[in-house]
């Protein structure tokens, strides 16, 4: 059993020296939402650790102990029905753990759902994230650009990005500025999050979604405001505007590089938002794009599942 | 030509021409094999016929095992494939083939029937009943599953395997993704084998209910039979939830039904919550029994009653419970907002308190015990440090926000095996070692038992644990391969050497079986651990009809009592016992299940329609026969104890478990 615990112990730290200096990237956050997340796993991680350290000693202790050997052959082990003082701790320690956690956990629940700790003031950038096999497309439909596998966001600017998918569901998902939500084609998903500092960061899908999935990667470079501002201005004076039939091939299955546009798809392929308080508004959506044929058959058929 | 091309695989590579060839070959020596030594005819009276729960469960045994290496090979590879950056030994189609693959064959068909073989092998004993409540329909769930089993393991020569992963999460699974007849074949062969094991849920709830020994009250139960009881109420409950998701998802992919395809209406997250809602049940009817088991061994080899019998048994209920309520945990990501999050989260971490208190209990049942370190002692052991980190990693899961970081990612796959090699493989193994000598005769080698525990154990770590940092490293699951920029090689390549050593590990159970095959000593009498519940409590090897006469039982440890105190477990004379027919039935029936399985996944239309009426055929020709069993006489019963030798008395006993 000692072999055992030393040989574990070191396993861990080996791991830990072989994955270099540079802190896992959960473990390195780059904006609010990922510092809380990173903040409540350390701290189930301490908790836990309690746990299985207890429970190792008491086993270590036992097996020690009680082994066979170290007893006259003749030792009867008793008849222990139980102990009702060893059965309460037993189950109430565990349950006040339980209990603190979850009300972390609830507490964070509401914390990563609502704009990120000290940007509520602010106005948030929306991003409209939409993923094809295998890419990722950036709609921001507040600059009137578009670009695919890569992400400008400006700092100290509370981020919305709107998720949906045109196939498979996939995960968008930055691990330094927070956990992932999933994109589905038949709605919207919200995620917010927010970048403290400027810097590159990766971002990928993280639900598997066929062939390409390992690929299905894009960058995502913070920066501040006058930088993202003077990005805007360069996107405007040299991109091309993306037209409904060039992003119809871009949707196609395959990989691509980066690829950057003015005006966003959101005009004539629209994200699945479905506003069910009206039903007026949307027909009037759907005859507004009945020009648009493949798109036609896909809206008229969302729209008579609600 | 046509025809012919449907059944092509859609992705050849030289390892699937290689496994055809492999296969081919076996299957010939097998029938020249049978033929050369005349041998159809036994297997077909002894095997393909039987009802005895005992046969039908080292069926069971066996055929888990052999998936066992199935799974553990597409294992192997996925970790060569990973062990470093930008490998070029599988594709991406592939790769996407065997984790599926991997996923299924070892939850549904690895670790199921071996859960099920422990159900055959050891309830009816435990409670000493003669044999199960449906014998026949017993023998009918074992061959429906081992034809869901072949159907899925072909899939890869014929037409092609799943690639959409064990969850085949549509629309990726739908026919716009996922265009080969691999998903076709999930959906039909888990459908079959899913019939089977919810018709042995029902089973064993009857068994349980009406078949246990006079005297046997509920709260008297062996604890492995409270574990597989509960378990298969489990079974009763989750699989009609499953039955219905396959046909719905075969309806999408074979007739165009859109339940779950959003272009038309569906809704894909409708599979995901169905799949759950049997998926975490699942989980449970796997790791119950798996806690049974542990504390069967714990106590035996602590030389103790189990600590807490009470909490055990509610701890268990409450798991059952639970395990209905927490589906959602798979996909707190969904966005279905904070306070169903909230709901998810705090159920979901409540699990650990009961599991808590059976970690605790099984402490204190070595706890002023004399702890003997056998091998199925030693898994039980490793178990309980192992499974309590895997459980505490459960509850870090269960922190939804915190499970944003996680979720998808090899965290969670080191989770997952976490909780599932240190809590099932090695409680099936434990129990395999500890229950070979009864239905074998002889006992596996310790030697040999103990270098598998600590090469599965080393190798397990070695495994499992990298994954830990390399999912909290942005490594997401089921990539078939990454950069070397990302970092993740060094982790990668430890879990492949884990992953080796296991390999290892398993070998060497099958050489041990082999070398105690030819070596064990065969005189071990009838108790071989000086154990403590009833099925010890009968001859080695085990007669046809269990148990002459029936015991009468007073504890949850009857035959230790019977030892130690002097019960008396069998009163009164012998009498005639009245067994049930062997029936081919079964059998005949599942094949034909077989075809039509394999009918639908292709599309064959007539066939299928054909093979459907053989079906309700079998069915009919049952409801019209009259078979009444059969009864073997008093004097007959007598005249094989006594070819046992004398009958124990308990002096006998103790001295012929002193030798161990």
């Amino acid at each position: 059993m000692k072999i055992k615990l030393l040989f574990l112990l070191s396993i861990m730290t080996s791991v830990i020296f072989l994955s270099g200096c540079e802190p896992l990237l959960v473990f390195d956050p780059k904006g609010p939402q990922a510092e809380r997340q990173a903040s409540d796993i350390i701290l189930s991680i301490g908790i836990m650790s309690v746990i299985v350290i207890v429970v190792m000693v008491i086993l270590a202790y036992i097996l020690i102990k009680y082994r066979a050997s170290n007893q006259p052959d003749n030792y009867e082990p008793p008849h222990i029905e139980g102990n009702h003082l060893v059965e309460a701790i037993c189950v109430g320690i565990p349950v006040l753990i339980v209990a603190y956690l979850s009300l972390v956990s609830v507490q964070s629940n509401y914390i990563v759902e609502s704009a990120p700790v000290g940007y509520e003031e602010q106005e948030p950038l929306v991003v409209y994230a939409s993923s094809s096999d295998w890419k990722w497309h950036f709609s921001y439909p507040e600059q009137g650009i578009e670009t695919v596998n890569y992400l400008y966001v400006p700092t100290d600017r509370p981020l919305e990005f709107k998720l949906y998918s045109y196939g498979p569901i996939t995960s968008f998902w930055i691990p330094q500025l927070g956990g992932q939500k999933y994109a589905m084609s038949d709605m919207v998903t919200t995620l917010h999050l927010a970048a403290d500092e400027p810097g590159e960061m990766l971002g990928r899908n993280a639900n598997f979604s066929g062939k390409g999935f390992a690929e299905n990667t894009f960058n995502v470079t913070a920066m501040s405001q006058a930088d993202f501002d003077d990005w805007v201005k360069e996107v405007h004076e040299t991109a091309e505007p993306l037209t409904e039939t060039e992003f119809q091939e871009l949707l196609e299955p395959g990989h691509l590089g980066q690829m950057t546009y003015t005006g966003t798809h959101l005009e004539f392929s629209p994200a699945p938002e479905h506003n069910h308080s009206t039903t007026n508004e949307s027909e009037v959506e759907y005859t507004d794009h009945s020009s648009h044929d493949q798109n036609q058959t896909n809206e008229e058929n969302e729209h008579s599942a609600h | 030509m046509e025809f012919f091309q449907r059944f092509a695989i859609p992705h050849p590579s030289p390892a699937i021409y290689a496994s055809m060839v492999a296969i081919a070959l076996v299957s010939i020596g097998i029938v020249v094999g049978l033929t050369y030594f005349k041998k159809w005819g036994y297997l077909w009276r002894e095997w393909l016929t039987t009802v005895d729960h005992k046969k039908i469960g080292i069926m069971y045994l066996l055929s888990a095992l052999l998936m066992l290496f199935r799974g553990g090979a597409d294992a192997i590879m996925m970790r060569a494939q990973l062990a470093t950056p930008d490998a070029k030994l599988l594709d991406a189609q592939h790769y996407n083939e065997i984790f599926t693959t991997h996923g299924v064959v070892m939850i549904l068909f690895m670790a199921m029937p071996f859960i099920f073989a422990f159900f055959n092998l050891i309830v009816p004993l435990q409670i000493g009943a003669r044999d199960v409540a449906f014998p026949r329909l017993n023998a009918l769930s074992f061959w429906l599953f081992f034809v869901g089993a072949m159907l899925f393991n072909i899939s890869f020569v014929i037409g092609g395997s799943p690639d959409a992963g064990w969850t085949s999460y549509f629309p990726l699974a739908g026919n716009d993704f996922s265009t080969s007849v691999g998903t076709n074949y999930y959906m039909l062969a888990i459908q079959i084998s899913g019939i089977g094991s919810l018709m042995t849920g029902i089973n064993f709830c009857t068994t349980i209910i009406k078949m246990r020994a006079p005297g046997m009250t509920l709260m008297k139960m062996p604890m492995f039979t409270w574990s597989a009881f509960i378990a298969n109420i489990i079974v009763v409950f989750a699989f009609p939830v499953l039955t219905v998701a396959l046909i719905m998802g075969t309806a999408d992919r074979l007739f165009g039904a859109n339940f779950f395809t959003t272009s038309n209406g569906g809704m894909d997250m409708l599979w995901a919550n169905f799949f759950w809602v049997w998926g975490h049940p699942e989980v449970y009817i796997l790791i119950l029994p798996a806690f049974g088991l542990y504390s069967e061994i714990i106590s035996t080899f602590s030389g103790r009653n189990l600590f807490g019998y009470r909490a055990m048994v509610w701890s268990m209920i409450l798991i059952s419970l639970l395990s209905f309520l927490v589906w959602t945990h798979h996909f707190f990501t969904m966005g279905q907002g904070a306070l169903t999050n909230s709901i998810f989260s705090i159920t979901t971490m409540a699990i650990a308190v009961p599991t808590g208190v059976k970690i605790f209990n099984w402490l204190f049942t070595m706890w002023k015990g004399k702890i003997r370190f056998t091998t199925p002692m030693l898994y039980s052991i490793g178990f309980i440090p192992l499974f309590t980190i895997g459980g505490a990693t459960g509850v870090m899961l269960g922190m939804s926000a915190a499970d944003y970081q996680y979720h998808n990612t090899m965290f969670l796959v080191a989770h997952f095996h976490n909780t599932i090699i240190p809590g099932v493989v090695f409680a099936m193994l434990a129990g395999l070692t500890y229950y070979w000598p009864k239905f074998f005769g002889f006992m596996l080698n310790e030697k040999i038992g103990k270098l598998t525990f600590w090469l599965l154990t080393i190798g397990f770590v070695l495994a499992f644990f990298p994954m830990y940092l390399s999912g909290l490293d942005g490594q997401a699951r089921r990539m078939y391969t990454y950069s070397e920029a990302t970092g993740f090689g060094p982790l990668n390549m430890l879990s492949f050497v884990g992953a080796a050593l296991m390999a290892l590990a398993f070998l060497a159970i099958v050489y041990n079986i082999y070398y105690s095959y030819k070596n064990s000593p065969r005189n071990i009498g009838s108790d071989p651990w000086d154990a403590r519940s009833l099925e010890w409590a009968t001859h080695t090897p085990i007669p046809e009809y269990n148990f002459a006469r029936l015991p009468q039982v007073s504890s949850s440890q009857a035959f230790w009592d019977a030892k130690k105190k002097g019960h008396e477990l069998f009163k009164g004379e012998i009498k005639d016992i009245h067994m049930p027919n062997n029936s081919g039935v079964p059998f005949v029936m599942s094949c034909i299940f077989f075809v039509a399985g394999f009918s639908f996944v292709f599309a064959l239309w007539v066939p299928a329609v054909i093979a459907l009426i053989g079906v309700f055929v079998c069915m009919a020709l049952r409801s019209f026969e009259q078979d009444h069993g059969y009864h073997i006489h008093a004097k007959e019963v007598k005249e094989t104890e006594a070819k046992y030798g004398k009958v124990l008395n308990n002096e006998d006993r103790s001295r012929a478990t002193s030798r161990v």
